[in-house]
């Protein structure tokens, strides 16, 4: 059930699109995609300002290394333990460009007999970097639907990513990795036990809808080709508010843009927003300097204590007896 | 003459197992509470004591909790409150891919196996209540969007996982967003106040520290007393008598550590450690019977309910007028001394910022807090070349260091014990790397779960950590684990014996204190525990 | 060829099975754990049964020297006894060998094993089992001894300082500092 709630709702979102497209172009091809858009940005932003407003009332690191130290013979590990800005900023970076934390697990060890273990962590490690970046990559190269001349950046991307030279459009090899990668996300979350038990719909329906989307992209270049510039045109039509539909766009590029336009849409609904949450994380965007620095609790609120005063009133005999000194005789 | 045998199928066999593995998913698959497992509920006088509401008698194992009669009301609007007033609450809420990666970093899942233990899903039992209640998507679709009822029967399981926690963060430290589970906990364990389910083992000590001062509920002239008894045995293996004081108004550095160490072995050598040491520096301190205790149960319960308990240690640097304060070894101590007292209970402006009188150095990292560990003191100490050691006094112990959970994840002292370590004993080993430093496997016991009641549950917690310790007595012959924490050196200690027999648990500074060679000492013939030193054995 | 030698052979095998089986003792999504990580460091639950039953496998093979293999079963049933089970289930295993064996040399039609020796092997399998009971009683009494040693920890300072003060003998010391 857990799978295949989403596996049919993605099954059922091709359809619709294919369906659809037949019947109004516009409404595929125009409102829907202006309808995602304005979710998401609304939606991420919306998100972002409701957490960020939260207040942050303690400084909790999570401390990956040895502190900065009273002196300097004990050396600090500045990236993993940062007690300044430009420590955490390199800590941040090394998270969201290099998964630092999903790369920790690096030991390997020797099971009884000759069998060598390796940390299935450094394969998560591996799939999701492969996973973000390619599909970052994929991104970004685009933008040539984006632009009236595609800038030479996008160029060196494209070029870079069609190296190998193989076939005819050039293949390029974040498409693969990007399908390769989903499909094993998709595949460790079935396979292996506990992430089995632990995963829930919402985490089955991204992946199948992203690889619907890689799919129906890489179907649209390497096999049922569509005429690119009319894509284009549709897309800068978009781009410049003065959206047309153009003739002899196959229903192909309609399901595809329609995946799109849902991931966008369910995007600041659901657990894809760690892409904003993890810059937001207290463990890992704050500096270790707590006994240096100090940090204010924004609800700090005075407590009923126990004063001495009270504890002195409780044992002035005992304490007396005992040769304490005391305040009031 | 050959025969063949038929017998009942392995299979068959397992079968007659009365364990039925759950089929259905972990919503569905109702949590029994287990002897063993779970600590006494907390009494209704010690939460009276301390003002927390819903205060009575109850009993986890009883059908019955007693719950007051909106406890779902009171719950859920605990929750809203908290939500609205951590972000990382609402952030660790939102954001879990559930990709697994913290699984099996866990203790108790590692020593048990129980699903509902990994990390992630002890967070997805109260994940699918705020789903439930707090997401647009979680109120419409329910179960497809991993969203559930708050029934009595999650409440007892939120409290059930709740409390099968120490809070050790070292999920957090392989989470790819930095998802602590120990903030859930601590949150869990909050709005599980709100309806008067504590532990015994936790509200007990939370009430002797607000009235008596400490944990342990020593009155203050127990504390002279136990101390006492202390001096003479540092007397009887030194021959150098120690006189400490007592709340004393206008002594330079005020010293606060667990109660745990005024009574119980081993901590107790650990702070005849601290007193050997200090008399030999001549250090102008004071202990305080009010502020007499450094760790803080009231962690284990509400955030305010610590702050409370805090609010002592500057509340007495102040009132004896010291200039600023060290802190003995402890675990979680150190976590909310460094990661909380300044914001609670802060600014200090009344101390200064920490001097080494003996070595002058200055501790810039702490000129905010204004207090200083013991391991930074006396690494320091030795650096300089301040301390007289021979640390073939300790050539008996072959030593491996075991870091406390709060100290390497919630402030990162690491090297600082190491070198005092190394100072003051030859022969010391480490165990594998990804069990130590900020990986270190936790005790099982932390975060108020070293009750006796759940001994079975600490012992599986315990497992990881001993598993590494029995790897380093095979290879190197290590006998000796040392920590910093007052809980390690109780829990530790049993978790040796049943797991990893004939290694003995202590304190850095007793150590320290064995090593060091005293102004006018006698010549020692045994440690701080009576044994024989190496080399004295015959006499 | 002897049982003996047959059982040598198929010493992999057998302990593969046993492996699974005592697993198969687990809640299904534990087992699944205990079974896919090998780093004994990450889970020494799976590495300690592991380790375990194939030292007792070896001592079976020939004789049974209760002495020699105690320590095997041990950390096996250390394991257990901290783990929900009850006795009879958390000895169970060592019966599930008998049939682990027995359906092996069904399986090999080119060896047929002689009563006397079945009766044999099945005889030390029992005293494995004998001594599991034992040594699972001695890890329950481990944890009592615990239980009671660390209240004792807690109050021998009070007991040894009341006594000191009243002029009695001190109190008999607790047993760390009897080593």
């Amino acid at each position: 059930m857990k799978i295949l709630i989403p596996f049919f709702a993605v099954i059922a979102l091709v359809v619709i699109a294919l369906v659809g497209a037949q019947a109004s172009h516009a409404l595929f091809g125009i409102w829907i995609p202006y309808a995602a858009v304005l979710i998401f940005v609304f939606g991420f932003i919306f998100k972002v300002l409701k957490w960020g407003r939260s207040p942050v009332p303690f400084r909790i690191p999570t401390t990956a290394g040895q502190m900065k130290s009273f002196a300097p013979w004990i050396k600090q590990n500045k990236l993993d333990n940062p007690s300044s800005s430009l420590g955490v900023l390199g800590r941040m970076l090394l998270e969201v460009l290099a998964f630092r934390s999903l790369f920790r697990n690096t030991k390997t060890q020797l099971y009884p007999g000759t069998k060598l273990t390796y940390g299935s962590e450094k394969f998560l490690w591996l799939g999701g970097l492969a996973f973000h970046w390619s599909f970052l990559i994929i991104f970004v190269r685009h933008f040539r639907f984006f632009m009236q001349d595609v800038p030479y950046p996008i160029q060196i991307v494209e070029h870079l990513d069609s190296f190998l030279q193989i076939g005819a459009p050039l293949l390029y090899i974040t498409d693969v990795v990007l399908l390769g990668a989903v499909t094993f996300l998709f595949l460790r979350r079935v396979m292996m036990p506990q992430i089995k038990y632990i995963s829930l719909p919402a985490d089955y329906f991204p992946l199948l809808l992203i690889f619907g989307i890689g799919a129906t992209g890489v179907l649209m270049r390497y096999f049922a080709k569509v005429p690119v510039v009319s894509v284009k045109e549709l897309v800068m039509g978009l781009l410049t508010f003065s959206p047309v539909i153009p003739q002899g766009i196959s229903s192909l590029f309609y399901a595809h843009l329609f995946l799109v336009s849902t991931l966008l849409a369910y995007f600041p609904l659901s657990k894809l927003m760690h892409m904003g949450g993890v810059f937001l994380s207290p463990t890992r965007n704050m500096a270790n300097n707590n006994r240096e620095v100090r940090h204010i609790n924004p609800w700090n609120y005075p407590v009923h204590v126990h004063t001495y005063e009270e504890y002195e009133d409780d044992f002035r005999e005992k304490m007396k007896k005992a040769g304490l000194p005391v305040e009031k005789e | 003459m050959a025969t063949k045998v038929t017998t009942p199928k392995p299979d068959q066999l397992v079968t007659s197992i009365d364990f039925t593995p759950p089929k259905t998913g972990w919503m569905d698959t109702p949590t029994i509470i287990k002897p063993g497992t779970f600590c006494w509920g907390a009494k209704g006088k010690n939460l009276a004591t301390v003002e927390f509401p819903n205060a009575r008698d109850w009993n986890p194992s009883d059908q019955d909790w007693k719950l007051p009669e909106n406890w779902q009301e009171i719950f859920l609007k605990g929750m809203e409150d908290l939500l609205g007033k951590y972000r990382s609450f609402k952030v660790f809420m939102d954001i879990c891919v559930r990709c697994g990666a913290c699984a099996d970093k866990c203790h108790f899942f590692i020593g048990s196996g129980d699903p509902k233990n990994m990390p992630v899903g002890r967070a997805e039992l109260l994940r699918s209540v705020y789903r439930k209640y707090f997401t647009a998507s979680g109120k419409m679709l329910g179960k497809v969007a991993g969203a559930r009822e708050l029934t009595v029967d999650v409440l007892k399981e939120l409290w059930y996982y709740a409390y099968q926690c120490t809070e050790c963060r070292r999920c957090s430290l392989y989470c790819p967003y930095g998802i602590d589970t120990a903030e859930i906990t601590i949150m869990c364990r909050e709005m599980l106040n709100l309806l008067g389910l504590n532990t015994d083992w936790i509200s007990g000590p939370v009430a002797n520290c607000y009235m008596k001062g400490n944990h342990l509920g020593l009155e203050p002239h127990a504390i002279m007393n136990s101390i006492e008894g202390m001096i003479d045995d540092i007397e009887t293996v030194t021959g150098v008598r120690v006189n400490p004081s007592f709340n004393r108004k206008g002594a330079e550095i005020l010293f606060v550590t667990p109660s745990g160490d005024l009574f119980a072995d081993p901590g107790t050598f650990t702070c005849m450690g601290y007193l050997a040491l200090f008399h030999e520096l001549g250090l102008d301190y004071t202990w305080s019977t009010y502020a007499s205790e450094g760790g803080n149960f009231g962690f284990f319960t509400s955030n305010e309910m610590a702050k409370r308990l805090n609010s002592k240690i500057y509340a007495e640097a102040k009132r004896l007028g010291v200039k600023y304060i060290i802190g003995g070894e402890c675990g979680h101590m150190w976590r909310v001394l460094h990661q909380y007292m300044d914001t609670w209970n802060g600014p200090a402006d009344f101390l200064e910022v920490p001097v080494s009188p003996i070595t002058g150095t200055r501790f810039d990292t702490a000129k905010v807090l204004k207090m200083i560990h013991i391991t930074e003191f006396t690494a320091d100490l030795i650096k300089h070349g301040k301390l007289k050691l021979d640390p073939s006094r300790n050539d008996d112990l072959v030593v491996t260091y075991h870091d406390s959970c709060n100290t390497s994840r919630g402030m990162g002292l690491l090297d600082e014990p190491r070198y005092v370590i190394k100072s003051v004993c030859n022969n010391f080993y480490e165990m594998p790397e990804n069990t130590i430093r900020e990986q270190t496997f936790c005790c099982g016991s932390g975060t108020g779960l070293n009750a006796s009641e759940n001994m079975e549950l600490r012992m599986r917690g315990g497992f990881p950590r001993a598993n590494a310790v029995k790897h380093v007595k095979e290879k190197h012959g290590v006998n000796m684990l040392a920590n910093i924490c007052a809980i390690d050196r109780a829990t530790l200690s049993a978790s040796m014996d049943y797991w990893v027999p004939g290694v003995r648990v202590t304190g850095v500074h007793e150590m320290v204190a064995n090593a060091l060679i005293m102004k006018g000492e006698k010549e020692r013939e045994t440690n701080l525990r009576g044994e024989p030193l190496p080399g004295k054995e015959g006499n | 060829m002897t049982l003996e030698t047959f059982l040598s052979e198929k010493k992999p095998a057998i302990a593969e099975k046993w492996f699974h089986l005592i697993l198969a003792t687990y809640p299904a999504d534990t087992s699944n754990f205990l079974k896919n990580q090998k780093d004994r460091f990450t889970n020494p639950v799976g590495h300690t049964i592991h380790q375990g039953i194939e030292e007792i496998l070896d001592e079976l093979i020939h004789v049974v020297d209760i002495g020699k293999v105690s320590p095997f079963l041990d950390s096996i049933l250390r394991v257990r006894a901290v783990q929900d089970f009850t006795p009879s289930q958390a000895v169970s295993f060592i019966f599930s060998l008998k049939s682990v064996i027995r359906e092996e040399l069904e399986g090999d039609k080119n060896f047929a094993v002689s009563p006397g020796e079945l009766r044999e092997l099945d005889s030390r399998i029992d005293s494995l089992a004998l001594a599991s009971f034992d040594i699972f009683e001695r890890c329950r009494e481990k944890l009592y001894e615990i239980k009671a040693n660390e209240l004792r920890r807690m109050t021998f300072r009070l007991v040894q300082r009341a006594n000191e003060l009243g002029g009695e003998p001190d109190a008999e010391s607790p047993p760390e500092r009897k080593q």
